[in-house]
């Protein structure tokens, strides 16, 4: 005699300790097992790009530190672009690479931030974590030596950079990046083949090659899923190509597949800083600009590889001091698309996990 | 590098056909009538040459005679971007085909765009307001907007 | 460590170890003990809340309480006093009868289970000769406490909490008792105070597969991590005692370590030689046993993920109760077959034997279920 049952609807509500911001998840349960699932936003949204409008361009670089607050210097970082394509503004040579040098230090503490919390939803209670922001402390307290902010740094201006690097950094950061892989290896000694983790992100949540390109998914969520496409090989910005790095891949295109791959990015950001501060010429910082910037009319749009994915800004410019229309591709917003795909089937613990690996930050989703 | 392909030279290729779709052709982007915004679309994506698989971004752009919607096309595989736009003359009640048979990515994001500028989407499967609530009144990011 | 002497009280009635004759000598045994008990669970378990709390804060590299009191010794009192003075809370349309109830029943079995753990050699609260059935029967009614818990609230998310709780709870009993029985068998009897007395080797020595069954199970009984998936962030519900606050959360948390004193005391006894040592004094040597198995438990706490609901489920029944069939099966026979043997050979056979039982169902078994068609 078959039990009857009938599936019930939960809220994974807005405040919840694994969501990772303010998220609401409506899920339709049947027992354990996941159903249906719609993902609600919303909660975060400040209408920045409204905002926008009623400032000046170079008033708008700290709204980009609040978008993706975990990364804010890669935010600033694709604005200026934007905003430097619209006007025309030549960048100096050392601006350029202190500007990568402290994208790819942005991007290990993201993936720190993003690797952390993952192991913590997996059920590792916070002791990775831990390990994890020990790390992220040393570079934001580099952070603090160059622009004397911890997390949203407002720190790239149009034309260059606000500060020069004072004396002290050069050797915090040469001490840091001669230590930072030992630290890698020692996250990943008893966590990469560990049988638990393995259980609980192997083959879970998977993100197929033709679904991931189809959702115009982008960072380590579509390289997870096989697909060799990085903003900064493909369609290279500011002095990229000068330096050698790989892009590391996946092949599955499951969580333990992107937590993978956010790993490998760590030990290749080691890589660009350390040929970045071998390279870094003497020189300005600065290229000033007015600071009521009227660029001529027109648009423009850059694209970074942020630690999320793809992150770029379009500006229309009316020659004004104000832009016209200022919007934002949201990397996060776009990759959960597939939200529903992916965690339809899977039970509730699963969800969790699979949200998890993707990675987002409310702030950008919401903006 | 991620070659933006020009609006003239992807013109040249529509032309034969979709006779009368092509608006203006610049050197870097292309528009087009919102009528044959959708074929020409399937066309650009599935077309031996183009193949444009990933949908860049979609946005709109409120010029006060008409709302201009903006859509980046990538093609991974040739590594080269097209900029596709399309307008709408209408201010009351603007309505474009919806690509996202062809590009799910374009779910949200033109979710979005009815939810800040009204702007609805026909053939959208699930077309309802994403950022603000439901009965919120009027389109934010119109400039018109109080 | 903080427990007072029960040496100089001993020596007074030696004879203790033999059931005490009525009236007066068995009520003054009966006190005795009784205080002892006391003493000992809630001084252990509050040294043990602060042992957990700094060695977890120093695998995670960070120090741990250190403020209230010299090495923030006094933080457990800490913690009572906050949670004395909270409000008592009674959801509205709850039973109130079986909300009071409830954490008494989950409690108070946890504390019985001392009464048969011997300290020295017979200084028990009760020798029985069914010592160790008595503890497994005990333990069983702390189950019913967390359904009365779940019931009581009116709440369907503590509700599906508790069953899930309950099921755990059950499905790990059974590979618990088959190792038990292992133990039993080589031992001779299922006195504890015997069990400990015939321990010339540790047992963990001679029963290496049934000291890790035991170990695992026990873990899942109480909700340890790997097992703690019923109190975790990432679920959904968060357990069964969500709507208690006050004294009677107080009562749960404490039952949380009680339990863990009590599996502690117990694989002291059955598995390392209870009380046995040279040198110190025997309580000392059962102290120091019981927390290191403590600080095991909680070095894999702060080490290891935890698994999903259907892996545990499917550890239990197709990983832990064959393993502990096989391991019955195979003591009975070296008991039948090789009672005069040393003691050495059969140790050596019995870990070859644990490591490729281990080996073989880490190969053949997959641990839990995929996705599921909708």
């Amino acid at each position: 005699m078959a039990i009857k049952t009938e599936p019930f609807v939960v809220n994974f509500g807005p405040q919840h300790p694994s969501t990772h911001g303010v998220f609401r998840m409506r899920m339709t349960l049947d027992g354990e097992v996941v159903v249906d699932m719609e993902p609600v936003f919303g909660y975060l949204h400040r209408g920045i790009e409204k905002l926008a409008e009623g400032r000046t361009y170079t008033q708008d670089i700290p709204f980009t530190d609040r978008m993706d607050y975990l990364a804010s210097m890669t935010n600033n970082f694709a604005y200026v672009l934007a905003a430097e394509k619209l006007a025309g503004v030549a960048v100096p040579e050392r601006a350029e690479y202190l500007r990568v040098i402290m994208a790819e230090l942005q991007r290990i503490a993201s993936h720190i931030i993003a690797v952390g919390t993952f192991l913590n939803d997996c059920g590792a209670f916070v002791t990775p974590f831990m390990y994890m922001m020990r790390e992220r402390e040393k570079i934001l307290d580099l952070f603090d030596m160059v622009c004397g902010q911890r997390l949203t740094y407002n720190y790239m201006r149009i034309g260059g950079v606000s500060h020069d690097i004072p004396e002290e950094f050069m050797p915090a950061l040469d001490k840091f990046i001669r230590e930072m892989p030992g630290f890698i290896d020692e996250y990943d000694q008893l966590l990469a083949d560990n049988e638990i983790l393995l259980a609980r992100a192997k083959g879970v949540g998977i993100l197929p090659k033709k679904l991931a390109i189809n959702i115009s998914a982008s960072g380590p969520v579509l390289r997870a899923s096989g697909v060799n496409w990085d903003i900064r090989k493909v369609n290279p910005y500011s002095v990229y190509d000068r330096f050698e790095f790989d892009v590391p891949l996946g092949s599955a295109g499951d969580s333990y597949d992107r937590y993978r791959v956010r790993v490998q990015e760590m030990r290749q950001s080691v890589r660009i800083i350390r040929q970045a501060m071998e390279q870094l010429p003497e020189g300005e910082v600065w290229n000033r600009m007015p600071l009521r910037l009227r660029p001529p009319a027109g648009e423009a749009y850059a694209h970074i590889e942020a630690p999320r994915g793809e992150l770029g800004f379009y500006l229309v410019s009316d020659h004004s001091a104000t832009p016209y229309r200022f919007h934002v591709r949201a990397p996060t917003l776009i990759n959960l698309t597939a939200l529903r795909d992916m965690i339809i089937g899977w039970k509730v613990a699963d969800a969790i996990i699979i949200f998890g690996s993707i990675d987002i930050c409310l702030g950008e989703v919401d903006r | 590098m991620t070659v933006a392909l020009s609006g003239d030279e992807v013109a040249g290729k529509l032309k034969k056909k979709f006779p009368g779709s092509i608006v203006e052709s610049g050197a870097d982007s292309l528009l087009v009538k919102s009528e044959s915004l959708l074929e020409i679309a399937a066309f650009l994506k599935t077309a031996p040459g183009l193949e444009f698989d990933y949908l860049d971004f979609i946005t709109s752009v409120d010029y006060l005679d008409y709302f201009e919607v903006v859509y980046q096309l990538i093609s991974i595989k040739h590594n080269h971007s097209l900029v596709l736009k399309s307008r709408c003359y209408e201010r009351e009640n603007p309505a474009l085909p919806s690509v996202v048979s062809l590009w799910r990515g374009a779910d949200f994001q033109e979710r979005e765009i009815y939810d800040l500028m009204g702007i609805s989407f026909e053939g959208h499967p699930d077309l309802k307001r994403i950022f603000l609530w439901e009965g919120f009144p009027g389109h934010p990011l119109r400039k018109d907007f109080k | 460590m903080a427990t007072f002497n029960p040496d100089l009280i001993l020596f007074n009635y030696r004879a203790a170890a033999l059931p005490p004759d009525w009236p007066i000598n068995y009520w003054f045994h009966w006190v005795v003990f009784v205080i002892i008990i006391i003493a000992f669970a809630l001084l252990m378990v509050m040294a043990f809340i602060y042992l957990e709390r700094r060695g977890i804060g120093r695998l995670q590299i960070r120090l741990g309480p250190n403020r209230v009191g010299p090495f923030g010794i006094l933080q457990p009192v800490a913690d009572a006093i906050k949670i004395l003075i909270k409000e008592d809370i009674i959801p509205a349309r709850a039973d109130k009868v079986v909300h009071w109830l409830a954490p008494v029943v989950a409690f108070t079995p946890a504390l019985m289970i001392f009464a048969v753990i011997p300290f020295q050699d017979g200084a028990l609260l009760a020798d029985l000769n069914i010592g160790i059935l008595y503890i497994v029967a005990v333990s069983s009614v702390g189950v019913v406490g967390v359904f009365m818990a779940a019931w009581a609230c009116n709440n369907k998310f503590s509700l599906i909490g508790a069953m899930r709780t309950v099921a755990q709870i059950v499905s790990y009993e059974i590979p618990m008792g088959l190792a038990i029985i292992g133990v039993v068998l080589v031992a001779g009897s299922l006195s504890m105070n015997q069990i400990v007395t015939s321990q010339n080797i540790p047992f963990i020595l001679l029963q290496p597969l049934g000291f890790l069954i035991f170990f695992l199970s026990a873990c899942a009984e109480i909700n340890r991590t790997p097992f703690d998936l019923m109190e975790a962030d990432s679920e959904v519900v968060d357990g069964y005692h969500i709507e208690y606050s006050g004294m009677k959360f107080a009562m749960f948390y404490l039952a949380e370590y009680v339990e863990a004193l009590a599996i502690s005391a117990i694989i002291t006894t059955l598995f390392l030689g209870g009380w046995k040592g040279p040198l110190l004094p025997p309580w000392m040597w059962f102290l120091i046993k019981v927390v290191l198995v403590f600080a095991v438990m909680f070095w894999v706490r702060g080490t290891i993920p935890r698994v999903r609901v259907d892996q545990l489920m499917a550890f239990a029944w197709k990983c832990l109760l064959p393993l502990a069939l096989i391991n019955l099966f195979i003591t009975g026979i070296e008991i039948i077959v090789l009672p005069e043997a040393l003691p050495w050979p059969i140790i050596f056979l019995n870990l070859a034997i644990m490591a490729v039982l281990v080996l073989l169902w880490s190969k053949l078994f997959r641990l839990g279920g995929g996705r599921v068609e909708v």
